[in-house]
């Protein structure tokens, strides 16, 4: 065990490609961590999508052994945590296991709202922070305006933030030197009962669940029963250690200490991040505070594009979610799609990583509907219940009150985009609370909105809106009631459910109509006249038609070759047979697809 | 004598399905002045010089073959066959003579070119025996003729086919291709009136088709006006309905005849019945067995040169596949294919009912018909996917 004294635990707050896992790879470097042979760039970001993506979306852990100028030996702990908003509970977590952060901005790009939420949740967690601009080599940075605004946002002078070069290394030893200097050593009783924040976990094939754990009181020692006290779980710590980032086991753990649990269980969800892990016998009686359930925010159909697929599908589920405790999911019939199933997820970016790793990593061809959030309906009845997916809306005449999911959205943009920025915002629905400026040039903009209408490319228009510029940050902040109506997509007269969708009645027609005209070009003509319809219930708002194709022959039965022309037919063939059937009307996949994107 | 009574309506059922029991065959000319942009047939330009040899080839390649009764009809198509000159044609037609023999009235046809036509071609090949010849003439506009790089103009063809019925052709048909863009239904109308003028006996109506591989769908691919399948249609239409006015019986669905003078070998590839075929890339079925020839011409010639048959390939057809085909190609007919085991499973299967209820096909009195010409290939996949269980498969 290492005494308090010489612990430091720390993590990293940064914005996508601000260069915190460069620096991390610095740190291994610079306190031997690895040997050069076993260092290997960003070893911090394992997953391929979280390389390419250059984000981290499972925190990752490793003990730093430092010998500082003062001649003491310190054990630092770097715990790190995943980069986005979708994240944030995880991140909170995370930050618990921390006393001290360091608020990284790459100097050239300044201050992200992203970055300055974690940063707000670092303070309010009473975090000690250490501002840093990495980057500095790079022409474009401007460490002044930059540290500026770092001093603005965390208050403090700027003279006091760091300047670094991940890259080069510029800055990395005074760096260290801050940590130990700068960062509380961990306060906790070693003599009271055991409390270890569950602050992470991931799922290894032959060990079972691998718990990454902070031990807050208490020691916590291999081979002793353990409790997780959210769940009640009795398990044995069957093998308890550190990460350096290898895996070392070790006796115990003291307060303060950062490292590894494995108690040979195998369901991800019987241990929650955030949860207190403590002695079966004579254990806490109050767990850590912070503990919640994370909530699904964003919701999707996921289908196999063939049919067949459906068991892969599951399978392929299946194995995410033992990685994933916040991914769920339940079986979901579609008329149109056919058998799939309804997916929960964080945010969109989780929606997004989900259904790439599926894809990618499990060969998977789907067929995914508009995300939605989960609306609460009171009925007539005066029954309450939880909407998920358009489908199950009761019918208009049974619904009393709707109400949706609002987000709190912080957005941070140069000050010249504050007008289109407002423009969008109001065009979604939103209601600006407070603006503030950040240094001289940008402002953060405080704004109560549906999630629903962030869920809806909000991100992309913002994006192109801004050049690129604004950031965006958003977190729950209740249900409000809404004037909101399912609007359904008929094909031929039959409604086609992975099309319905719930929108708020003003937008309604709009969206019917651009349904329709999508749906008019996407669906191919066939013997007969299609009609396209967008509906609120009985009454229709938008109408197209795909008129009946007219001619389906070849001119000529090629002088006597009749399998030319029978291969040519059974090419055509071939491409009809993977249509959708929609009663009648053959769609092609790729039209659920195109339709359903949102990003035009 | 051809058991074959050509004198009842083209489209009659009796016809169609007797065509089935006659034997024909037919001979591929390649040679071309010009490829068209359109053309993806076995066809060679500027290599005139082959005639004598691929005109000896023939011979040897007729000559080869099992014997077999007289013929019923025979067809000479290219290429440009009309370009071969008579003599050739004649040495083609006397193999064919000597090898099988040819029934008492039976139709020879020669596909030929208007530019080509002269009253000594006619001559010459009255004598060789032909007595139907089909000019592809393609249509009466300048524009359109020039879009489809043709050599000839409308005055040609006015003037070859008063030449062939002068010197005593009894059966003369014109080609016309429609739907070539730019092409105005105005346009079309003017090309089937001139062609009705002409009081030919056999009329031929082709949506201009946008082949793989040629210059005409490098082109398309490169920006250039396709085809529009609806301005087709009407103009289709506007076909059927003139030529019907002017006493055209339709017994397929690009094909027009006057009563007498449907095209026999044609009827004979759509009934399933059997054909010879000579020549670099014809196409022939013996034997239940669909077989093609090497489409290259030199290699052709090198292998009929050196004593051997010049199939490129050969496809044995049988039990399930046999009905199938039957109604793939009798299909295509106004007259429709009679029940059998593939019409139950049409009528059986989902999209077969389907077909049915749309008005697109009918199942009445023993037979199966399009009704819908324009919508053929429909029902043409839903026959390729038919299998023998769907005759017995419970509604």
């Amino acid at each position: 065990m290492t005494p308090q004294a010489r612990i430091r635990n720390f993590s990293i707050i940064a914005h996508i490609d601000h260069g915190k896992s460069t620096l991390a790879d610095r740190l291994l470097e610079r306190t031997g961590a690895l040997t050069e042979r076993e260092m290997r760039e960003q070893i911090l970001d394992s997953m391929d999508l979280e390389r390419e993506r250059g984000i981290t979306i499972k925190a990752q852990t490793v003990r730093l052994d430092y010998s500082a100028a003062d001649g003491q030996d310190y054990v630092l702990n770097l715990i790190d945590t995943p980069g986005h908003v979708d994240f944030s509970y995880e991140v909170s977590r995370s930050l618990a296991a921390c006393e001290g952060a360091l608020l990284l901005v790459d100097a050239a790009q300044g201050v992200q709202a992203q970055t300055l939420a974690n940063a707000y949740l670092a303070i309010e967690g009473g975090l000690e922070i250490i501002p840093a601009l990495n980057k500095i080599d790079l022409p474009a940075a401007d460490p002044d305006r930059v540290a500026e605004e770092v001093a603005g946002v965390i208050g403090g002078e700027p003279e006091e933030v760091l300047l670094l070069s991940a890259k080069t290394g510029e800055g990395v030893d005074e760096l260290l030197e801050r940590i130990v200097a700068d960062v509380p050593p961990p306060a906790g009783d070693p003599d009271a009962p055991l409390r270890a924040l569950v602050f992470d976990s991931y799922y290894d094939s032959y060990r079972g669940v691998v718990c990454y754990v902070r031990v807050v009181d208490g020691i916590l020692s291999a081979g002793e029963r353990v409790k997780f006290m959210a769940t009640s779980e009795e398990r044995g710590a069957d093998e308890i250690g550190f990460l350096t980032p290898k895996a070392v086991p070790a006796a115990s753990l003291g307060p303060g200490e950062v490292g590894y649990l494995i108690t040979g269980e195998k369901e991800i969800d019987k241990i929650k991040v955030g949860d207190t892990v403590t002695t079966a016998r004579d254990g806490a009686t109050e767990p850590l505070p912070g503990y919640s359930e994370p909530k699904p925010m964003v919701f999707s159909g996921i289908f196999p594009a063939e049919g067949d697929d459906f068991e892969n599908l599951r399978e392929a589920l299946d194995k995410l979610s033992l990685n994933d405790a916040s991914l769920v999911w339940e079986p979901e019939t579609s008329k149109a799609l056919g058998f799939g199933f309804r997916c929960g997820f964080l945010g969109l970016l989780h929606m997004e990583i989900v259904r790439e790793r599926l894809e990618r990593e499990y060969g998977l061809d789907l067929v995914a509907t508009a995300p939605s959030v989960a609306y609460r309906v009171t009925t007539t009845d005066g029954e309450e219940m939880e909407v998920r997916s358009p489908q199950d809306l009761p019918d208009p005449a049974a619904i009393a009150e709707i109400s949706e999911p609002y987000v709190r959205a912080m957005i941070l943009a140069p000050a010249e985009y504050v007008g289109t920025i407002m423009e969008l915002v109001q065009a979604r629905r939103g209601e600006m609370g407070a603006m503030n400026y950040v240094g001289t040039e940008r402002v953060e903009l405080d704004y109560q909105i549906p999630l629903a209408e962030v869920v809806f490319d909000f991100f992309d228009q913002l994006k192109s809106r801004t050049r690129g510029y604004a950031s965006l940050d958003y977190e729950p902040s209740g249900y409000r009631p809404a004037d909101l109506v399912k609007v359904d997509v008929l094909l031929n007269g039959q409604p086609v459910d992975a099309f319905s969708s719930i929108v708020h009645r003003e937008k309604a027609y709009e969206y019917g109509k651009r349904m329709v005209e999508r749906l008019r070009e996407l669906i191919p003509r066939q013997l007969f006249d299609v009609p396209i319809q967008a509906a609120i219930g009985g009454r229709i708002i938008a109408r197209e038609t795909v008129k009946a194709r007219r001619k389906d022959v070849l001119a000529k039965c090629y002088g006597g070759d009749v399998s030319r022309k029978k291969k040519l037919l059974a090419r055509q063939k071939e491409g009809k047979r993977r249509m959708k059937m929609v009663g009648s009307v053959e769609v092609p996949q790729e039209a659920f697809v195109e339709a359903l994107r949102v990003d035009d | 004598m051809s058991t074959i009574d050509l004198s009842v309506r083209p489209d009659s059922r009796r016809l169609a399905d007797s065509a089935a029991d006659a034997a024909t065959a037919y001979i591929h000319i390649p040679f071309c002045a010009r490829v068209c942009p359109y053309c993806d047939f076995a066809v060679v330009a500027g290599r005139d010089d082959l005639m004598d040899r691929y005109a000896r080839g023939l011979v040897a390649d007729i000559g080869m073959t099992e014997p077999w009764r007289p013929l019923d009809a025979l067809y000479v198509g290219g290429g440009t066959p009309s370009r071969f000159g008579a003599e050739r044609l004649a040495a083609a037609v006397g193999a064919v003579r000597g090898g099988f023999g040819l029934a008492a009235g039976a139709e020879v046809t020669l596909e030929a070119n208007p530019e080509d036509w002269t009253p000594r071609l006619a001559t010459g090949l009255l004598e060789a025996g032909f007595n139907r010849v089909s000019f592809g003439a393609q249509s009466f506009s300048a524009a359109v003729l020039l879009s489809l790089g043709r050599r000839h103009l409308a005055p040609d063809v006015v003037s070859a086919v008063r030449t062939a019925r002068r010197e005593g052709f009894p059966s003369i048909s014109v080609d016309l291709i429609f739907g070539t863009p730019g092409e105005t239904i105005d346009s079309w109308r003017a090309t089937l009136e001139a062609a009705i003028d002409l009081d030919v006996d056999h009329v031929s109506c082709y949506a201009l088709t946008v082949e793989k591989g040629t210059p005409l769908s490098r082109a398309v691919a490169q920006g250039a006006a396709a085809p529009d399948p609806d301005l087709q249609a009407d103009q289709y239409e506007l076909a059927s309905e003139s030529l019907a006015a002017a006493g055209y019986v339709r017994y397929e669905v690009s094909n027009w005849a006057r009563p007498g003078h449907p095209c026999l070998y044609n009827l004979v590839v759509w009934a399933q019945g059997e054909y010879e075929a000579f020549g670099n890339g014809a196409h022939g079925f013996r034997r239940a067995a669909r077989f093609r020839n090497i489409r290259r011409v030199d290699a052709y010639l090198e292998e009929v040169e050196s004593g051997k048959r010049p199939r490129a390939g050969e496809e044995r057809i049988s039990g399930w596949e046999a009905e199938l085909d039957r109604m793939f190609v009798g299909l295509r007919r106004v007259a429709g294919v009679a029940d059998g085991p593939g019409v139950e499973a049409f009528c059986r299967s989902e999209e077969g009912r389907r077909l049915i209820e749309l008005g697109i096909v009918e199942h009445a009195e023993g037979r199966l018909r399009v009704v819908a010409p324009l919508l053929t290939d429909a029902a043409e996949r839903v026959v390729l996917s038919l299998a023998p269980e769907d005759r017995t498969a419970g509604v």
